[in-house]
């Protein structure tokens, strides 16, 4: 409350969780970097120099840069349409009159609660039907839009649109596809951009449906790290050296937009 | 043309969510309480209807009584914890800090992190022969506990694994929520003596309420359908949950019953059962959270 500077006490208190935090990253990181029989000996906090050597193994055990692949086909193609089509429905909801308007997103908002998930069985039966097991279309077209998205973008769209701009557009004769792309897309940005982040690390992390769905041929990065670890005797050094390969791409997005997640976790928080 | 477009274009802009949730929301659910009312294995041309006998074996099935008992054990070890640091750690994050933003992000660090990563990681660290965490606990004297074998340990390490990823996030949404706060009621309760912890349990605490109440819901409606960390922790690949399924789940129960048991009716009941139960606690939640909030 005051605008004095904190004692040593909170920044050591503070210091101490983001160390715990970090902890398991570098962990990960060690382990990788030795091999098994020093494992099992005495403990040290010094990496040692086969990381590569293990990196190496990951790639001929599992079809990592497949996964990978595949992992930022899903995840893109996942993140662009949520983005799009929740924009679309947020900004009919928030701006356009229609009869119903009021139930069906009370109906959005209940759908929230809703655990889809546990309508895998019937959903795994479907994609069979279609042959859609085992590809990728399989884990991309039930995220292809959510209900928390149309939530968010309804609630920022809300506000950020003036009536009268809507209003103009139309007297204007532009239709409402182009009142979408020309007004309300332009002024979701800084939502959908929040959205899109936190879609693409969803998305990222699936693993159910996706195990359940996909072979260790065509996997994502999740699926092949689970093939990675299922092995009956688990060589760490091999599997830590997985993690932590997997670990990268996310980490260098949280250094290069760690500040937008923060404000994102924090907005949603007041908002939601 | 353009009063059509003004009539029809809406629907048109909010289909693809009903059309989308309706065909992979819904009727998904509301397939499974069909299926769950067949004899149905995967791959057999014809299911067999059999009314409701897979949910009488179901509430006679131990294996079922155990998981739901895990996944409540787990979530209260996960929740309850986590709630006590997150509010600490953001009150700490609300001092005047230096490098403010720095502080939030490294809190929010293992919130970013895979999943199945992190899970894979925690293993490692609390195997029960060569894990860190028994290296630590054999040198201050405590002893190695078994993480894998013994029931309430194995809650603890999967439970931590909650706790490690969510703790952080959750400070920053309380964090958000104690900046909400307006200034002035403390400023009230300065000029009139109060210390600051007596500020932070009379003013502070009260006014968090609905958020605390937010997180608890969805942390419950997420803790409920808990999978990644319980089928990971598990060695050599399986899905029983441990050698005693002492740390199978209901929904690790039900991915066993469809996907190695294959028999989807049974596993449709598990599912369905799942479903009203977590219907229910987020039913009850919401109760509370509005008796709550007024």
């Amino acid at each position: 409350m005051t605008n004095r500077r904190p004692s040593f006490l909170v920044y050591g208190l503070l210091g101490a969780f983001v160390l715990g935090s970090a902890f398991p990253f570098y962990w990960s990181y060690l382990v990788a970097s030795r091999d098994n029989s020093v494992l099992t000996g005495d403990f040290t906090l010094i990496p040692g120099g086969n990381f590569f050597a293990n990196a190496s193994r990951v790639f001929d055990t599992i079809p990592f840069w497949k996964a990978l692949g595949n992992s930022f086909i899903v995840s893109g193609t996942v993140t662009l349409s949520v983005v799009l089509l929740s924009t679309l429905a947020g900004f009919a909801f928030a701006k356009l009159r229609f009869r119903g308007r009021g139930v069906l997103f009370l109906f959005v908002v209940a759908t929230l609660a809703v655990p889809t998930q546990l309508g895998i069985i019937p959903l795994y039966m479907a994609m069979a039907e279609f042959g859609w097991a085992g590809e990728l279309e399989a884990v991309i077209v039930p995220n292809l839009v959510t209900a928390f998205g149309v939530f968010w973008m309804r609630q920022y769209l809300l506000d950020a649109i003036p009536d009268e701009l809507v209003e103009a557009a139309r007297m204007d004769g532009c239709s409402l596809w182009r009142t979408f792309w020309h007004v309300a897309l332009p002024a979701a940005r800084p939502a959908a951009a929040m959205l899109g982040v936190f879609t693409f690390m969803q998305s990222w992390n699936d693993f159910l449906w996706p195990l359940v769905v996909l072979n260790a041929d065509n996997p994502t990065l999740q699926v092949a790290l689970e093939k990675l670890q299922s092995g009956y005797y688990v060589d760490y050094s091999l599997v830590l050296a997985g993690t932590t390969l997997a670990t990268v791409p996310v980490l260098i997005v949280f250094l290069v937009l760690g500040r937008q997640i923060v404000a994102g976790v924090m907005q949603g928080a007041v908002k939601g | 043309m353009s009063r059509l477009d003004a009539k029809v274009s809406p629907y048109l802009f909010v289909a693809p969510f009903f059309v989308l949730f309706g065909a992979i929301g819904l009727f998904p659910l509301l397939y499974t309480a069909y299926v769950s009312l067949f004899d149905w294995e995967v791959g057999a041309d014809d299911p067999t209807f059999i009314g409701l006998e897979n949910y009488r074996t179901l509430f006679d099935d131990g294996q079922f009584w155990n998981a739901l008992f895990n996944t409540f054990s787990i979530f209260v070890l996960s929740s309850a914890p986590q709630i006590v640091i997150a509010v600490a750690i953001a009150a700490l994050l609300n001092e005047n800090l230096r490098a403010r933003t720095g502080w939030r992000m490294g809190v929010l660090l293992p919130y970013v992190a895979s999943l199945v990563a992190l899970t894979i990681i925690f293993g490692n660290l609390f195997g029960p022969q060569y894990g860190l965490v028994n290296d630590v606990l054999t040198a201050v004297g405590i002893g190695p506990i078994d993480w894998q074998a013994d029931t309430f340990g194995s809650h603890v390490a999967i439970a931590s694994m909650v706790n490690w990823r969510w703790t952080g996030y959750n400070a920053l949404i309380v964090l958000a929520a104690m900046q909400a706060i307006p200034r002035e009621v403390h400023e009230a309760a300065l000029v009139d003596g109060a210390s600051p912890l007596r500020r932070f349990f009379s003013i502070t605490l009260p006014m968090l309420k609905p958020t605390l109440i937010f997180v608890i819901v969805t942390s419950t409606i997420g803790g409920l359908q808990i999978f990644t960390e319980p089928k990971l922790f598990e060695p050599s690949g399986g899905s029983g949950g441990g050698t005693e399924h002492q740390y199978q789940t209901v929904v690790l129960y039900l991915y066993q019953s469809a996907f190695q048991g294959l028999d989807l009716g049974y596993a449709s009941a598990i599912a369905w059962v799942l479903f009203l139960i977590v219907i229910a606690v987020a039913g009850i939640n919401f109760l509370v959270t509005r008796r709550a909030v007024r």
